[in-house]
């Protein structure tokens, strides 16, 4: 196996291990669904303790849950699709470039 | 790290928009100088920028019992410098707060000093120290910085909080609180996004190195063992 692909793929098993392990052993910060919360909620809990509160609120906030899903699925596809594009013609710009060469 | 929309008080708003503002002014200055000078670094800057996108919206469980998301930052930081990297960070930061309601307007100047400033500034020195030494490689560099982006970014927020809210009157305290709360939740996070971008930084090195020397990111010995590792 290439020293390149046996490097990424253990990055990626690491990564599925660290994730997998942190579900199976920790136990969730919160019951049922409170658990996994977000930790920028977190905080705020923690803020909302000391008897403070918010001056300003968001001028809009998504509805409800699953619209919220939906424009971090619009966020990370922007993103995605940047990186795939770029990467796709990088990666036959450089195939390109050797077959050239051989030929020569 | 985003400090909920509301959840600090006018003064401190102020404070860090201004204090936000000349990194991300200057910022868009360099970006268009150096999108005028070579126009071929605008894909490298795109996927970077791409890279905050889509690392930022990732939201990731972690051993507190909580989730958080990493900040994408460490491959921009790296390649382009913190100045460039404020301006992208705050892209993102302003798509969130308009339309998921993570972070807010009036916290705008905080969560970008803290995401898109404090983070890549230092996760930059890191990088560029390692690098002079000669003997990190890109992958491990790379590495290295995304992964401190993440966690400066965490403390400089635990900090931000502190300063407004102490616990018993001590800011001390309330910084241990907060990064309770973040920064050991980043941990985990900040390897696994470390392990992105350095595996990123190697593919890129690979593929268009071109551009990375000419940004003085690598020289041409570097660049064909990594690519001889692909043979």
């Amino acid at each position: 196996m290439k020293k390149s692909h046996l490097e990424i793929l253990v990055g990626v098993l690491v990564i599925v291990l660290l994730v997998v392990a942190t579900l199976v052993i920790v136990p969730s910060g919160g019951d049922g669904e409170e658990g996994w919360g977000g930790a920028d909620g977190g905080a705020a809990e923690m803020i909302d303790e000391t008897g403070y509160i918010p001056w300003f609120n968001s001028i809009w906030a998504p509805p409800s849950g699953e619209i919220e899903s939906l424009f971090f699925c619009i966020q990370t596809a922007i993103g995605a699709i940047i990186i795939g594009y770029f990467f796709g013609y990088w990666n036959a710009s450089a195939k390109a470039r050797r077959g050239k060469q051989e030929e020569e | 790290m985003h400090i909920m929309e509301g959840y600090l008080p006018i003064g401190w708003c102020i404070f860090w928009a201004v204090l936000s503002a000349p990194f991300v002014i200057y910022g868009i200055w360099k970006m268009t100088k150096m999108i005028q000078e070579d126009r071929r670094v605008l894909p490298l800057m795109a996927v970077c920028g791409a890279f905050v996108f889509v690392l930022s919206a990732l939201k990731i469980p972690s051993v507190t019992g909580s989730c958080s998301h990493p900040t994408g930052t460490g491959l921009s930081a790296a390649f382009f410098g913190p100045f460039i990297t404020s301006v992208l960070g705050t892209i993102v930061l302003l798509f969130q707060a308009l339309l998921l309601a993570h972070g807010g307007l009036t916290t705008l100047g905080a969560n970008v000093f803290s995401m898109a400033i404090a983070g890549p500034f230092i996760a930059w020195l890191v990088f560029v120290g390692l690098r002079k030494t000669g003997k990190v490689g890109i992958g491990l560099a790379v590495f290295i910085t995304a992964a401190v982006a993440n966690l400066v970014t965490y403390t400089v927020t635990s900090l931000q909080l502190a300063l407004v809210f102490p616990v018993d009157g001590s800011i001390l305290n309330a910084f241990i609180a907060f990064a309770g709360i973040f920064a050991i939740t980043q941990i985990p996070l900040a390897i696994i996004e470390g392990i992105i971008c350095g595996l990123v930084a190697k593919y890129i090195v690979r593929v268009k190195p071109e551009i990375l020397k000419k940004l003085g990111i690598i020289q041409d010995e570097e660049i064909a063992k990594i690519q001889g590792e692909a043979v």
